[in-house]
């Protein structure tokens, strides 16, 4: 088996503007912040930006780097609705593709199926229909009992160029664990992209994943996975539960603070200093 | 102590998962919380309930069940499950808007996006929870529909309408649905202290109101103790909906929708029938 580890610089390399990426997670969960973070000292931009949303959304987008965006929300979760987000939506920053949740997914699934579309009952009659690209499919089998033929969404293909998402251990080889309740749905965001890259909390031998833990919970199989990069802390401040929690007092800080003066603090050095700087402030405060 | 506001409001909506059998309910919002919580301690046993993540939990927090985002999905579009929904906006026939106001392309302010509101109102029954009824929030149309009104459903074809379902709206008022001939909104019973003027006032558009508009009904001394000591022992559901006999009227007076529920009139007085 290859080794396919590398660092985030790594993965951020791999990348180019005017991809469609997705990243894996969910609102303020688990999230590959790490990994959003170094792209965020790229200069990779004008991205396509398919996730559902959370702080990644928020920091992409107030760094000015999205140009597409395909949700069905964006979320803090402890905080309802993720303030960077919403002032880069009210001054027209970017295109939006809204979606309802379960038509998100079955985009994911297409993709991941090589299928153009999935059929879907969610979106009619709302104004998700708006959107000049979605069409509808009708079903060649009438119903048993009304003869009718039901019209459904033809959810089209999320594919996308790469993946980022993170899980709480993985081998050098790219078989992604997860050890919280939720899975979400990272597995379907690898399986639906070119290439995916997993950020994870430690990087074990392939014999350790299933010493402790039991074999459903491998998410993610190496053939769908490109890159593994270790990332210590690495969804922070998002949850990655049973590692850790959410950083409910930085999220709050990230959420009461302008950008720019956020950034500065935070996000001007590596991964490293971003970790030292987080130590620092929670020290500061308590004194 | 008397029954407050917020235990009314807990009652009513309670009274959603009334019959709803084996099926999820997913409150959202801390009343309909308690309420759901409540119907399941008492007239709705074999209701499944969620820890709030991933986890389905009986009465006393006991997993008895794992139910990931991925199928909690196949719970709404298998329609074994009632959700009660908050709204920022909701119309006549029952569509509801929590996306952005203003215009979509750009608004003037972007909430919280249509999340699961599209997949919901389709597939399973939904109802709302309004902890503050204004004109606000009852307006003639709404900018955007995430979950999608009767008149939407119905224009957009039998697949469409086929598992369409509006049980009820709850909110710190009263009671509404849409059990009318063209399937606009009616007034179904307003809390003890409410007056139907008063519910009328607090809407954008015309209701339809019955000759004869009860009470929502009253906790039973089991209900009361349930909600006051088992479920919500720290009184989390006043702060939600103050009582309006309380200290947080002169707050209540000064809220941005121009106190239009009419809250200034003396309780008790023309309440219910007319």
């Amino acid at each position: 088996m290859s080794d396919k580890t590398m660092s985030a610089q790594d993965v951020v390399g791999r990348l180019e503007s005017g991809m469609t990426l997705g990243i894996g997670g969910w609102g303020s969960r688990r999230k590959p912040m790490a990994l959003v973070r170094a792209l965020l000292r790229s200069e990779v931009t004008d991205l396509t930006v398919v996730s559902y949303g959370g702080p990644d959304v928020g920091l992409l987008a107030a760094a000015g780097r999205i140009r597409t965006l395909v949700t069905a929300f964006v979320t803090l979760d402890s905080v309802p609705l993720e303030p960077h987000y919403r002032a880069a939506r009210e001054r027209g920053a970017f295109e939006l593709r809204e979606v309802d949740e379960a038509m998100f997914m079955w985009g994911l699934h297409a993709a991941a199926n090589r299928l153009p579309f999935l059929p879907v009952r969610a979106g009619l009659g709302s104004d998700v229909m708006r959107d000049p690209d979605l069409r509808t499919v009708t079903s060649p089998y009438p119903d048993a009992v009304s003869g009718i033929r039901e019209e459904f969404v033809a959810m089209p293909a999320l594919r996308l160029d790469a993946a980022l998402v993170h899980v709480n251990r993985a081998d050098r080889a790219g078989n992604g664990q997860y050890l919280g309740p939720d899975p979400y749905f990272d597995d379907l965001f690898c399986e639906a992209a070119d290439a995916a890259y997993v950020s994870c909390e430690r990087i074990v031998d392939t014999a350790e994943l299933t010493k402790e833990a039991a074999p459903q919970t491998l998410l993610l199989q190496r053939s769908s996975v490109t890159g593994v990069v270790e990332t210590p802390n690495g969804a922070h401040f998002t949850s990655c539960v049973p590692d850790y929690g959410r950083d409910e007092a930085f999220q709050r800080l990230y959420a009461t603070t302008p950008y720019a003066e956020f950034a500065e603090r935070f996000l001007g050095g590596g991964e490293h200093a971003y970790q030292s700087a987080v130590h620092t402030w929670r020290k500061e405060r308590e004194r | 102590m008397g029954v407050t506001r917020a235990e009314y409001c807990v009652i009513a909506c309670a009274e959603a998962w009334r019959g709803a059998g084996e099926v999820l309910a997913s409150p959202m919002g801390l009343i309909p919380s308690v309420g759901a919580r409540l119907a399941r301690h008492t007239f709705s046993p074999d209701l499944l309930l969620t820890d709030g993540e991933a986890l389905l939990v009986g009465p006393d927090g006991t997993p008895e069940g794992w139910l990931p985002y991925r199928r909690h999905l196949t719970a709404v579009t298998g329609g074994r499950r009632h959700v009660m929904m908050g709204a920022s906006q909701i119309d006549r026939f029952g569509n509801q808007n929590i996306a952005c106001v203003g215009d979509w392309s750009r608004p003037r302010r972007q909430l919280l996006g249509v999340r699961g509101a599209p997949v919901n109102t389709l597939n399973n029954p939904t109802s709302y929870w309004i902890p503050r009824h204004s004109p606000r929030v009852f307006v003639e149309r709404v900018d955007l529909v995430c979950g999608v009104g009767y008149d939407r459903a119905g224009a957009a074809g039998p697949g469409a309408a086929r598992f369409h379902r509006l049980p009820r709206v709850v909110t710190d008022l009263a009671v509404l649905d849409f059990a009318t001939p063209d399937h606009s909104m009616r007034l179904v019973s307003v809390h003890p202290g409410v007056t139907v003027e008063q519910v009328e006032g607090a809407t954008g558009f015309a209701l339809a109101v019955p000759d004869e508009v009860p009470f929502t009904r009253e906790p039973t001394a089991e209900e009361l103790e349930l909600i006051r000591t088992v479920i919500d022992p720290d009184g989390l559901r006043e702060r939600e909906v103050p009582d309006p006999r309380g200290g947080a009227r002169e707050k209540g007076a000064s809220r941005a929708d121009g106190g239009a529920r009419g809250g200034e009139r003396p309780p008790g007085r023309g309440g219910g029938g007319r």
